[in-house]
């Protein structure tokens, strides 16, 4: 089991969320998160004040999958989410100890998804 | 110096008139409100500014020509220019009134200011301003300016019978068909119809349709331009026009969902104001609420069924003062009664003539609205770009055009100065 985290665009987030979800991986998590990379910084003037803001909003998805299922959720996140400017962000997969579904208490790689051939 | 009025100037009259001045002024600013309330964080400023750009650009024009253009003379089309540069309009009474010129000059510009704002909800989170400017300055004088002319400066439907109190020719039906060309020319925004795009705060738009309210009694009670009958009817009639309007809505909010919702509210009392508005000095106070009540039947229909279209007019500007300015001027043809307004009686108290001049109205006030804003944007897109980039969109219209967010952290933010001081250690830094 693998964990897909991804640094995104806002605007990349809902062609992935739709894409994922008719590929079968309707189940992420997704928060609004400040970061600071190579993307250059957003300049602001508040009256007399000249400012340079180099945290930019992003969008945080994590999906957890199989092992077998990475490839194609990496490769859906990297189609929607690559502009070819800085700034695009990043994906990192990270390996997961295990899975409960906390309803039933089953445990394993069954209870990642709900699609029938994916996290199965 | 000069410490008396001019002869024929009524002290009573130009009081109210001020502060009816004052009171449209303020509509401008709690339609931003309303504005900025209905559309994304990230375009709340941007929103505002449109609604703070008319305060500059359609005041200036209007002083300059837009004026003299609606209200000089009585030519069938439009007016002359001898009130350009405001010449001639000063402390003597304007004709046909007792307030002084220069009163009737800012109570019609506040007019033309907040309809020029009007039109901006049609293209929000994605015009560029700097077009915006330029259409903003054109429309007010192109648009507004005529059909003012037509409906209040004595041109060919005032002459040919229409009744319009307050502005459902140039204002309402003027601001809602140039919203539908707008929408048209420009397009629509890039995840129209893909995504929710939603308002980001209910309570700014109850505010602003609040202070918009409260703004209307100087709209609708200033246009008899005295604290004669009209006046006084007018007024009363736009507390009980809305209240009907809000009633209505929230039934047929609980017919489709089952709740009352809160920026539903907040658009029905736009309804109710704007339908109140060319009958207001017309009808009877009970032929008020009834109007009050049917507008809300077109106007619901039509903002539930356009987000199922294709036009991107965002803020439904069409529905709240196009369809409902549109019913107000024909309601006048049906229930105009004599014994309230002195003026004329509606088809309900014998009067079929008058339904005829309403419905000509009806008829070429949107027509023209329409094709002159499409015309005008057409022309304003062939020379700079109405729109920039996807990703502009993306990131907002805040910071693109002004630099500026409405909802500030301020984590991360450097100052300038500092950053430039501490220049050698910074890595370097990617355009985007």
């Amino acid at each position: 089991m693998k964990m897909v985290m991804a640094y995104i665009r806002h605007e990349a987030f809902e062609p992935i969320r739709a894409d994922l979800l008719g590929k079968g991986f309707p189940s992420l998590s997704v928060s609004e998160v400040k970061g600071s990379g190579r993307q250059k910084g957003i300049t602001e003037r508040y009256r007399g004040a000249e400012l340079t803001n180099y945290l930019r909003p992003k969008v945080k998805i994590e999906c957890v999958v199989a092992g077998r299922d990475v490839r194609t959720v990496v490769d859906t996140i990297l189609q929607h989410a690559r502009t070819g400017g800085v700034g695009d962000g990043k994906v990192f997969v990270l390996p997961v100890e295990e899975a409960y579904r906390v309803r039933t208490g089953e445990a394993g790689e069954e209870i990642l998804q709900a699609h029938p051939g994916g996290g199965a | 110096m000069i410490v008396s009025a001019a002869a024929g100037v009524d002290s009573g009259d130009t009081a109210w008139m001020l502060v009816s001045t004052a009171l449209v002024l303020l509509m401008t600013i709690g339609l931003g409100i309303f504005y900025a309330g209905l559309v994304r964080a990230k375009n709340a400023l941007n929103t505002f500014m449109m609604c703070v750009a008319a305060l500059a650009v359609a005041t200036i024009t209007w002083a300059l020509v837009g004026y003299s253009l609606a209200f000089d003379g009585d030519a069938k089309i439009v007016g002359g220019l001898s009130h350009a540069f405001l010449n001639g309009v000063d402390f003597a009474p304007r004709d046909g009134t007792t307030i002084p010129h220069l009163v009737f000059f800012a109570f019609q510009a506040t007019f033309c200011i907040v309809t020029t704002a009007l039109v901006s909800g049609a293209v929000v989170e994605r015009m560029r301003f700097g077009p915006f400017l330029v259409f903003a300055a054109l429309w007010s004088v192109l648009v507004y300016a005529v059909m003012a002319h037509w409906a209040f400066g004595g041109g060919w439907l005032q002459a040919q019978g229409t009744l319009d109190f307050a502005g459902g020719v140039p204002v309402e039906m003027g601001s809602g068909f140039s919203a539908l060309a707008a929408a048209l020319v420009v397009g629509s925004r890039k995840d129209y119809g893909r995504q929710a795009l939603l308002p980001h705060n209910a309570v700014y738009c109850l505010l602003g349709a609040g202070l918009l309210w409260f703004g209307w009694f100087g709209f609708n009670g200033g246009s008899g331009f005295s604290t004669g009958d009209p006046s006084v009817l007018a007024f009363t009639n736009t507390l009980l026009t809305p209240a009907c309007t809000l009633l209505v809505w929230f039934i047929l909010d609980l017919m489709r969902g089952r709740q009352v919702t809160a920026i539903g509210a907040a658009t029905a009392i736009i309804v109710g104001c704007v339908g109140i508005t060319p009958a207001g000095g017309f009808i009877s106070p009970a032929g008020a609420m009834v109007l009050g009540a049917l507008v809300a039947l077109p106007c619901y229909a039509v903002v539930m069924w356009r987000p199922r279209t294709r036009v991107d007019e965002t803020l439904d500007v069409l529905a709240a003062h196009g369809v409902a300015g549109l019913f107000g001027i024909v309601f006048i043809g049906v229930f105009a009664s004599k014994s309230w307004n002195g003026v004329a009686d509606g088809l309900a108290y014998g009067d079929a003539g008058q339904l005829g001049s309403q419905l000509v109205a009806a008829v070429a006030a949107p027509a023209y609205a329409f094709a002159m804003t499409w015309i005008l944007l057409k022309g304003i897109g062939a020379v700079m770009p109405l729109r920039g980039p996807a990703h502009d969109e993306a990131v907002g219209m805040d910071i693109v055009h002004h630099g500026e967010e409405a909802y500030l952290t301020g984590e991360g933010a450097i100052l300038m100065r500092a950053e430039a001081e501490a220049e050698e250690e910074r890595p370097v830094v990617a355009n985007v």
